[in-house]
Parts: C-alpha cells; sequence; structure tokens
C-alpha cells in the first residue's frame, strides 16, 4: 500500500482532469472483471470439490475471509489510477457499493416483491387488490396472533429492560462481577433449538405424581396440582414463552448497559454523594438521564426482536394452543399452505408495525447529530 | 466515611440478591446438562434433580397372595383392603409402600424407603450423538439390518466453515460502509444510510421465497457463498448500525492529520480505523458469529437436506422431530451445540465490555 501524495489544487488539479486515460478505464474494468471471474471460478471450484471435506473447509474459510478483503483492495486500487477529482466522487461508492448491492439485492427486492405478490391470490396469479389485507383483519386467528406479537413486545421488552437495567446495577456493586454476568449473559449464547430442549425441561407436563419437569415438580411438592404450562393454561401460556426470551435477551440488555454504567464519569456520581444524595436518587437523578440513548438503542434493538419473534414459538408450541404470533403465522401460511398472498400480506403487515420503531431511532440518529 | 460504611452494609444484600438471580438464571441450564449424563429410561421416568442424594423406594418384602384373590375386588393385604388402581400406583401403608410386583402372580412388593446417594451416570449419549447411533430395521421380508446414524462431526465442521466467513464479511463490508458513512461526503449519502437502518426491521421471513428463488436460478443454492451472502445481508443491518455508531464518534482530528498527510482513505481504514475499531469489532463479530452459529431458519431454507453442508442445529431439529422421544440423544446433541458458543463467548468476553462501551454510550 503505497501513500499517495494529493496533487496541488489549480493547475495539478486541471491537468489531472485530461488525464482520464484509456489505461485507467482498462485497468479498473479488468480488475472488476478479473474479480468477478477470480471468484466465480473459486465458486465452481467449491460447489463440485471432491477434496477432503475438512480441506474443503480450511480452503473455503480462506477464500471468504481474505476473498472480500481482496475485493475492496483491488477495487480501491483501481480507483486510485485515476485523477483526484474522480477519485474522491468514486471511492464512497466503492466502499458503500457491496453493502447496498447485497442488501439491494438480498433484502430491498426481496420485500418490494413480497409486497408486490401480498396483492394477488393464492397461487399469485390472480390480482385481488387489497382483499388479502380486509381478510386478514377480519381473521379470529390474526387477531389471537396480533394480540400475542403485543403481549410479547411489551412485556418481553419491558422485562428485559428492567431486569438488564437492575442486574448491570447490582453487578457493578457487587465482588462477583464478571461471573455474574457471564452467568446471565450465557443463554444469548445458546441456541433456540437448544434452549427449546432446555425449557421442555422446565415445563414438562404428565397427569399424575411423578413430574420430570421442574416447575411441576415444585408445584407438586407444595401440594399443587400439576399444569400443563405452556399449552392448556391460556392464555397464561404466553407469558410462559416470553419468559424464555426473557431468559434469553437479559444478559444482551445488561452487558451493553452494564458498559453504558461504567462510562458515567466517578467524579459526577461522587460529588452527588458528597452533595449527600441518595442511592436511588443517583440512580434516577444522574445515571437514568445519562444512559438514556443507551436505553433507547437496547429498547429498539429488543422491540424489532421480539416483533419478529418466531424460533421460540416454532419450537415450544408450533403456534398451537392459541400462542401463534404473526411470524409463526406467515411461516404456516407461506411454507405448509402455499398461499402465498396471504403469507406475503402478513409479512407486510408485520413490516408496517415495525416501521414506527425505525423512525423513532432514524429522529434519535438525527438528533446525535450524525444526520 | 459514612459513604463506605454503608457501601459496605449493602453490599452483603447485594450480592445476596444477585445470587439468587444467577441461581434461577443458571438453574434451566444445569438440567439440561445433569440430564444429558443419565441413563435414556431415567430421563423419561424421573426429575433430572434426582442426580442429587435423595430418598428413594426400593424393593422389600414380597408379598405372596392367596390364589383365590379376585383382582377386581378390594384386596386385602396384611388385613388392610386396597383397590387394584391403588396397588398399580403404590399405596403408603406403615412407611412402606405396596406395590404389585407381579399382578399376574399375585406377589405384591413392600417397598421400603433409601438413601440413593451416588447418581447412575454415564457417556453413552454423547457417545451414540457423536458417532451416530446404531438403529436395528426390520425389512419387509423379516430380516434386520443395523444402520448407523450419521454422527455430528461432520456437521460440526460444516457450522464452522458456514460461521467463520459469515462472521467476517459482514463485520468487513460494515465497517467500509460505516466509514464512508461517517467520514465521506458523497450525494445520496443520507438516503442510502436510512434505507440500511430501515432494513434493520425486516422481518428475514419476507425475503426468503424470493431469495430462493434467485438461488435456484444462480445454482447458490446449498453452497457455501450463497449460505455466506445469505447470513451476510440479513446481519449486516445491524452490524452497519453498530459500526456506524462506533467509527463516527471516533475523533476527527486523528485521520485528518493522516488525511492531510497525504494518506489514502484505504490506508487510512485499514491502518488507523481498523485497528482502532477492534474492541468494536470484537463485540459485534462475536454477536454475529453467535448468529450464525445458532441459526436454523436460514440453513434449513437454503442448504436444504444436502448431508456434505448440513450445519448442527438442523441435525438437532431433525432429532427432535423424526425420533421425538430419543430425549438422552437431544439432550447431549443440544450440549454440543452449546460448546462453542460458550467457549468463544468465556474466552472473548472482556471484549464484549470494550467494545460495546464505544458504541452504544455517548450521552
Amino acid at each position: 500500500m503505497d501513500v499517495q501524495i494529493r496533487p496541488e489544487p489549480g493547475a495539478a488539479g486541471a491537468r489531472a482532469r485530461q488525464r482520464i486515460s484509456g489505461r485507467a478505464v482498462l485497468l479498473s474494468l479488468g480488475v472488476l472483471l478479473a474479480n468477478i471471474v477470480v471468484n466465480g471460478l473459486i465458486f465452481l471450484f467449491f460447489r463440485d470439490s471432491t477434496l477432503h471435506p475438512l480441506l474443503t473447509a480450511v480452503l473455503a474459510v480462506l477464500w471468504g475471509v481474505l476473498g472480500v478483503y481482496l475485493i475492496y483492495y483491488t477495487l480501491t486500487w483501481a480507483v486510485e489510477q485515476y485523477p483526484d477529482h474522480v477519485r474522491s466522487k468514486v471511492l464512497p461508492y466503492v466502499f458503500v457499493g457491496p453493502a447496498v448491492l447485497i442488501l439491494g439485492w438480498l433484502l430491498i427486492l426481496p420485500a418490494l416483491r413480497t409486497l408486490y405478490l401480498s396483492f394477488f391470490n393464492a397461487s399469485s396469479e390472480k390480482f385481488v387488490g387489497l382483499s388479502n389485507y380486509a381478510a386478514i383483519f377480519s381473521d379470529r386467528l390474526m387477531g389471537t396472533a396480533l394480540r400475542n406479537n403485543l403481549l410479547w413486545v411489551f412485556v418481553g421488552t419491558l422485562a428485559c429492560v428492567c431486569f438488564g437495567l437492575l442486574i448491570a446495577i447490582l453487578a457493578d456493586r457487587s465482588s462477583y462481577e464478571r461471573i455474574a454476568k457471564s452467568i446471565i449473559f450465557m443463554p444469548m449464547a445458546i441456541s433456540f433449538v437448544a434452549a427449546g430442549v432446555i425449557w421442555k425441561f422446565v415445563y414438562y407436563y404428565q397427569p399424575g405424581d411423578e413430574q420430570i419437569g421442574l416447575l411441576n415438580a415444585i408445584v407438586t411438592y407444595f401440594g399443587g396440582e400439576p399444569q400443563a404450562w405452556t399449552s392448556m393454561l391460556q392464555p397464561w401460556n404466553n407469558f410462559f414463552l416470553i419468559i424464555i426470551l426473557i431468559w434469553m435477551q437479559t444478559g444482551f440488555a445488561m452487558v451493553i448497559f452494564s458498559a453504558a454504567i461504567k462510562g458515567v464519569p466517578e467524579d459526577i456520581l461522587e460529588a452527588a454523594r458528597v452533595d449527600g444524595a441518595s442511592e436511588v436518587k443517583i440512580f434516577f437523578g444522574i445515571m437514568i438521564p445519562y444512559i438514556s440513548t443507551t436505553i433507547l438503542t437496547v429498547t429498539t434493538t429488543i422491540i424489532v426482536f421480539t416483533l419478529k419473534i418466531f424460533d421460540v414459538v416454532m419450537v415450544m408450541t408450533g403456534g398451537q394452543y392459541d400462542t401463534e404470533v404473526v411470524a409463526t403465522q406467515f411461516y404456516r401460511q407461506f411454507f405448509m399452505y402455499r398461499n402465498f398472498g396471504y403469507g406475503s400480506t402478513l409479512a407486510i403487515v408485520l413490516l408496517i408495525a415495525v416501521l414506527p420503531v425505525i423512525l423513532i431511532n432514524l429522529r434519535q440518529f438525527r438528533k446525535q447529530g450524525g444526520f | 466515611m459514612v459513604g463506605t460504611k454503608k457501601k459496605k452494609g449493602s453490599k452483603t444484600a447485594v450480592n445476596l440478591i444477585l445470587g439468587v438471580i444467577c441461581f434461577l438464571w443458571i438453574l434451566p441450564t444445569f438440567g439440561l446438562f445433569a440430564s444429558s449424563f443419565r441413563p435414556a429410561a431415567d430421563i423419561l421416568q424421573t426429575g433430572w434433580w434426582k442426580v442429587f442424594p435423595h430418598q428413594e423406594w426400593k424393593a422389600g418384602q414380597t408379598v405372596q397372595l392367596p390364589k383365590e384373590v379376585d383382582l377386581r375386588e378390594p384386596i386385602e393385604v396384611n388385613g388392610k383392603t386396597y383397590t387394584d388402581e391403588q396397588l398399580k400406583a403404590g399405596v403408603k401403608a406403615d412407611g412402606s409402600r405396596l406395590m404389585w410386583e407381579n399382578r399376574r402372580a399375585r406377589t405384591v412388593n413392600m417397598q421400603e424407603q433409601g438413601w440413593q446417594a451416588v447418581p447412575d451416570l454415564t457417556l453413552d449419549n454423547y457417545k451414540n450423538v457423536l458417532s451416530g447411533k446404531e438403529y436395528t430395521l426390520k425389512e419387509a421380508d423379516g430380516s434386520e439390518t443395523v444402520q448407523k446414524g450419521s454422527g455430528l462431526s461432520q456437521a460440526f465442521w460444516n457450522t464452522l466453515t458456514i460461521a467463520v466467513p459469515a462472521t467476517v464479511i459482514p463485520v468487513l463490508i460494515a465497517s467500509f460502509a460505516a466509514y464512508a458513512f461517517s467520514w465521506l461526503r458523497f450525494p445520496g449519502r443520507k438516503t442510502l444510510f436510512v434505507i440500511i437502518i430501515a432494513m434493520l426491521v425486516i422481518p428475514i421471513q419476507v425475503a426468503l421465497i424470493p431469495v430462493l428463488k434467485d438461488y435456484t436460478a444462480l445454482g447458490l443454492n446449498g453452497s457455501y457463498l450463497g449460505i455466506w451472502l445469505a447470513h451476510t445481508a440479513f446481519g449486516l443491518p445491524l452490524v452497519t448500525y453498530f459500526m456506524y455508531n462506533f467509527i463516527s464518534q471516533l475523533p476527527k482530528d486523528l485521520f485528518e492529520s493522516a488525511f492531510i498527510d497525504g494518506a489514502s482513505h484505504f490506508t487510512i481504514f485499514s491502518r488507523l480505523i481498523l485497528p482502532l475499531s477492534v474492541p468494536a469489532l470484537a463485540s459485534i463479530g462475536i454477536f454475529q458469529f453467535l448468529w450464525v452459529w445458532n441459526d436454523y431458519l436460514v440453513s434449513l431454507i437454503f442448504i436444504g437436506n444436502q448431508p456434505s453442508v448440513q450445519v448442527m442445529s438442523m441435525k438437532i431439529a431433525d432429532l427432535v422431530g423424526s425420533r421425538g422421544n430419543d430425549w438422552h440423544l437431544l439432550t447431549s446433541a443440544a450440549f454440543i451445540s452449546m460448546l462453542m458458543p460458550l467457549a468463544i463467548f468465556f474466552l472473548l468476553q472482556k471484549y464484549f465490555v470494550r467494545g460495546l462501551m464505544g458504541g452504544s454510550v455517548k450521552g
């Protein structure tokens, strides 16, 4: 990587303007083409590879990791062959280009295609206008799904944020901070499938005396009747599913809050203590306002996450017993009943539901001075 | 000095509350851990807490009832009468428990309560999962064949091959983009950024079918590149959001002087920005790695049933689906799938705090 000396403005700039030479154009096109061809060939190599699986794995990882850096490196090199005024205009697009292209192809276009499909019937052949949307809002099952989603977002997010904040504050004052934070954060590292297995051992129900589920064992120990927590106990079964989310996500909130609390300048806290402020007052008067941005960020992330909740419900109940949420309904319509129109409409409804959250976030960005 | 004294007094309370919360948090996972070492039959019959010393009914004296006893009538044992149902479930009498030993032979067992201190533990569950369990299948002609199910080791390497690049690629792409959005001025910057952030809320289900159609047309289905790209796209909005938060907060004069000295943006990015962002890169990298490692839905759609590329979560979900009652396999498989993320998490833990601090913590 050689350090570029920027030409003097003025005369040199004018000279540079004339130098958009054929050589630079050819070079950059060549680099672009070479990238496509080389990576294409490597892709074909791996698709038809008959190497030992482990060797394939190592080579694939190398390609994936180095390949992306090389693409940026070669493209930037090509842009640097151009004179200054062209370079400074093109370079930003080289930097953001790959991100925009991948998102455009794999998220934005698909979302638009889904929007388009939502105006068509089940087999995507006949234009039906808004009747899918009308059907959704008159559907009883859909009403349940929307209600449950609201429950998830409200109860789940509130509990995650409050617990996360509480544990972060407790851990900050405790002598076992590291180990406590590790324990709380650990469920973040567990997959939904594994978490499903773990929680089935908690909620497991069988009629009779001997219970292998922890919760029912506790209940029967104290003389209670065993319950089918996730199925028959409607609508409370939703809360038992939400507990799993809280168990998994609180750690995320806690880690970020913990970092934020440590960022509160010690001298402000010390000054407040000297002035005789109580710990509770310090918490609400200084800490909360100081980390308000963080609280918003964390809340947003968790709201977005819970709105799209899918795996927990799918693994635990499959959406039966009135635990359906919009995402599981969508999955059912799309992949099981093959009702593409209805499924797409559900996805769009979900999208519309999340929009306000993103608007709040963008406003926050503007306030921070970014935009 | 009053302050410190008060602090010390409340410290015990803080530790106590924290201890209770931690206990509740780790309990479900510990249950899985304990279960994974229990023999298959035990898992289905008793709770995992039976691995701790506990009192248990043990077979004792056998009482032989007269041959002519009618099993439908109230049955007399040692001078007291019980119903058939009671004897089936076991009924307490004088400190022991009466239960049919053999209903047909009319023998009743008087079970005694005793301590069970050494738990029955086994490594068989892990062996079966890692090397593949052996199944005996009955053929149509009556002969029996033994088949070995596939183990988890191939799936483990596949998961790693998918997870490492699917972490590095989005993090690098997002960092380049975040740098440009933070420190370069170009037309369309605002719009593009808003679009990327708005992608945060797109439920990935929206994209699955259209992307699947494209993949099938391009032959990307079931390939490493295909699944890397999918994970990259689905993770990119959040990673970009996060990296933007970090990179845009770096002090401006730091690289302004480098730029004036003639360094190119690429040089500044790779020599200054990347090293300075290591904490942020590490923490968001760990998150992305965990997501990809634990992912089920994306793999399910884009890998399908090609065993050479299948990942661990698919194998485990298979266990749940096709052999619903093999809880003993499920427990150990679930635990094996947790080992890698947990190891990564505990090893790189310190980066979380340092990385997350710069990103989201600005008053």
